[in-house]
């Protein structure tokens, strides 16, 4: 069984690098790889130049932060984020202070005395993170920390962990499936598929150009419309619905029909059908205009969009491009 | 005409009894428990609270009747004696010897099974782990008895080596019951440790701490309290138990000095009976302390 194949991934010191995929597509097992908690079957993988495939983990300057935040229950706060220097023998003094640091960074000094069951568990999280960084790594590795917490301490965390990458300049490569995540903290991201790469890129490259369907639908959604025997991909919020027979200057347009709503507060996203086959998801901004000026169910529309927004897509992925 | 949401019918016997019962917690787990507890109280703690009035009465020793009258004597012969302070010290420190050794023995096992050990091997190992358990006492205890003879198949084995097996004496007694209490010191451990996420040993080796330094400042202190509760359970058989010790070996235990007096002096009996309760109970307030009471 191949978890993974024909990976090859180049991250730059100091950057916040996202592995995106679905479960199963290889990102956590290539976390592992970067860990040392499972050996590549072929393959090299270089820290800062070295060769450290084949190293136990706990022989390898990096740190992770585990989706479950894996905190030793036994130990207060203070114990478990000084557990890597206590092993790595730091003396008392400097363990402390550095202790102490982390723990103020994680916005959780005084915190010191409790026991991992009496935190919450946005609170878990941080000092997973302090337990982590305050060995100062090469790289941290973090394998889906949010996935546990509600909407709005996700959304707090994601600005907190961004921040607190800047400030220490560690190399943090993220594992995630959730597309909105990758693209508000990344750097650069890698989309994984199938136990392959299918794009690594900025996170506005890969949004506004993706090279495949599958990086056009798990970054987005799947818009893609096939004309002339081109297939390409129109983002939702660059397609306009236009009055009919209006002059459409400069864009690409369709007649579609309005085949169905979907109300979301700041937006309502059309599905349309278009009558040169296919359909089209698009959402328009609820600014509050007059009563019936918005498309309803059924009603014939034209929809239309610049050419420079309408992506090509080469294949459903690029598994063909890859080399066993 | 729209059906109607709600449809309130007449009852019968049984629901009105079922609707007097919904609601009430206390009501359902007290008529659940009644029968249970009646059992525990009258006839358990009721022998026991017999036993204890029992041990401050008297035996006339001439006519060897009971004398129904308070006492302390049986207590000071107990405490006065030096063959009973001697039977007493010699069960509890062999009681000891043999959670100790089943500590030391069931531990990698149950670690194997727990974390080292694939499914298939794991269900096998619990089945191997248990079977003895599905075999008579007495038929393990005889076999022990048949092995440490005379001419039992230990000093065969022995022989050539010109040395002698543990015969009749206190060594015998700790073969024996650590043999007899192995799994009951297995089974909780192997439990506790499956109850460590792996995550943390990954946890402890990502933060650069070697195997044994994982071992001894993550494994060992999460595993310890499954390791006193199974040893509640080693120290406590071993201390009440007679017939092994009657069966291989010809020193005396406190089980086996119970059973000769019950013939001749019930009351002496009786307050010999206390000494283990009392150790127990010392013992799982220890425990107790050390946090077993979460793994058994």
């Amino acid at each position: 069984m191949t978890a993974v194949a024909g990976i090859d991934l180049e991250i730059r010191a100091g950057e916040f690098f996202t592995m995106l995929g679905p479960s199963g597509s290889g990102k956590t097992t290539t976390l592992r790889m970067i860990a040392g908690f499972e050996d590549p079957t072929s393959g090299t993988i270089e820290l800062a130049g070295v060769d450290v495939a084949g190293l136990p983990p706990y022989e390898r300057a990096v740190n992770t932060v585990f989706q479950d935040y894996a905190l030793f229950p036994h130990m207060t706060v203070a114990d478990n984020v000084a557990y890597g220097l206590k092993v790595a023998k730091v003396d008392k003094a400097e363990r402390a202070r550095r202790r102490d640091e982390a723990l103020a960074m994680v916005r959780l000094p005084g915190y010191g005395d409790r026991k991992p069951a009496e935190l919450s568990g946005g609170q878990r999280q941080r000092v997973a993170l302090a337990r982590a960084i305050v060995n100062r790594p090469r790289v941290l590795l973090l394998d889906e920390p949010l996935g546990a917490l509600d909407l709005k301490l996700r959304e707090q965390m994601q600005t907190e962990l961004k921040s607190i990458q800047g400030e220490v300049g560690i190399t943090f490569v993220y594992v995630t499936h959730d597309q909105d995540e990758a693209l508000t903290m990344s750097d650069r991201i890698a989309v994984f598929n199938d136990g392959r790469i299918e794009q690594v890129s900025t996170p506005e490259d890969l949004y506004e150009h993706p090279v495949n369907e599958f990086v056009a639908d798990f970054v987005g959604v799947s818009n893609i419309l096939e004309r002339d025997g081109e297939r390409f991909t129109v983002r939702p919020e660059k397609i306009e619905v236009l009055a009919p027979g209006a002059t459409a200057d400069g864009l690409v347009t369709e007649r579609g029909r309005v085949a169905g709503i979907a109300y979301a507060g700041a937006v309502t996203r059309y599905t349309v059908t278009l009558d040169a086959g296919g359909s089209l998801q698009l959402v328009r901004q609820n600014v509050g205009e007059a009563p019936g000026a918005a498309p309803t169910a059924g009603a014939e529309v034209v929809v239309g969009w610049r050419p420079e927004h309408a992506a090509r897509v080469s294949g459903a992925t690029n598994k063909e491009e890859v080399a066993p | 005409m729209a059906t109607d949401a709600v449809v309130v019918k007449k009852r019968s016997a049984g629901r009105r009894l079922a609707g007097l019962f919904y609601g009430r917690p206390r009501l359902q787990i007290g008529s659940l428990l009644a029968a249970p507890m009646a059992w525990l109280v009258i006839l358990y703690m009721g022998s026991l609270v017999v036993l204890l009035i029992t041990a401050f009465w008297t035996v006339n020793p001439l006519s060897g009747s009971v004398i129904k009258e308070f006492s302390l004597v049986n207590f000071e012969e107990l405490v006065n004696v030096p063959v009973y302070r001697e039977i007493i010290w010699r069960t509890v420190r062999t009681a000891a010897l043999v959670t100790v050794t089943d500590a030391l023995i069931a531990f990698p096992i149950a670690f194997y099974m727990a974390k080292v050990a694939g499914r298939k091997t794991k269900a096998a190992l619990v089945v191997a782990v248990l079977m003895p358990l599905w075999a008579s006492y007495l038929v393990k205890v005889i076999a022990w008895r048949a092995m440490l003879a005379e001419h039992g198949v230990i000093n065969w084995a022995l022989a050539p080596l010109g040395l002698h097996g543990p015969e009749g004496g206190v060594t015998a007694v700790w073969l024996t019951m650590s043999y007899l209490w192995l799994p009951y010191m297995i089974l909780p451990v192997f439990a506790g440790l499956e109850r460590i996420p792996d995550s943390l040993i990954s946890a402890s080796e990502d933060l650069g701490a070697h195997p044994l330094t994982t071992f001894r400042r993550v494994i060992l202190p999460l595993s310890f309290p499954a390791v006193v509760a199974g040893s509640i359970f080693t120290f406590s058989l071993t201390l009440g138990d007679y017939i092994a010790p009657k069966l291989v070996s010809n020193e005396q235990f406190i089980g086996t000095s119970i059973f000769d007096s019950i013939t001749n002096n019930q009351p002496f009996a009786a307050a010999f009976a206390l000494v283990p309760i009392v150790v127990v109970i010392a013992y799982l307030g220890v425990a107790r302390k050390l946090g077993a009471f979460e793994h058994v």
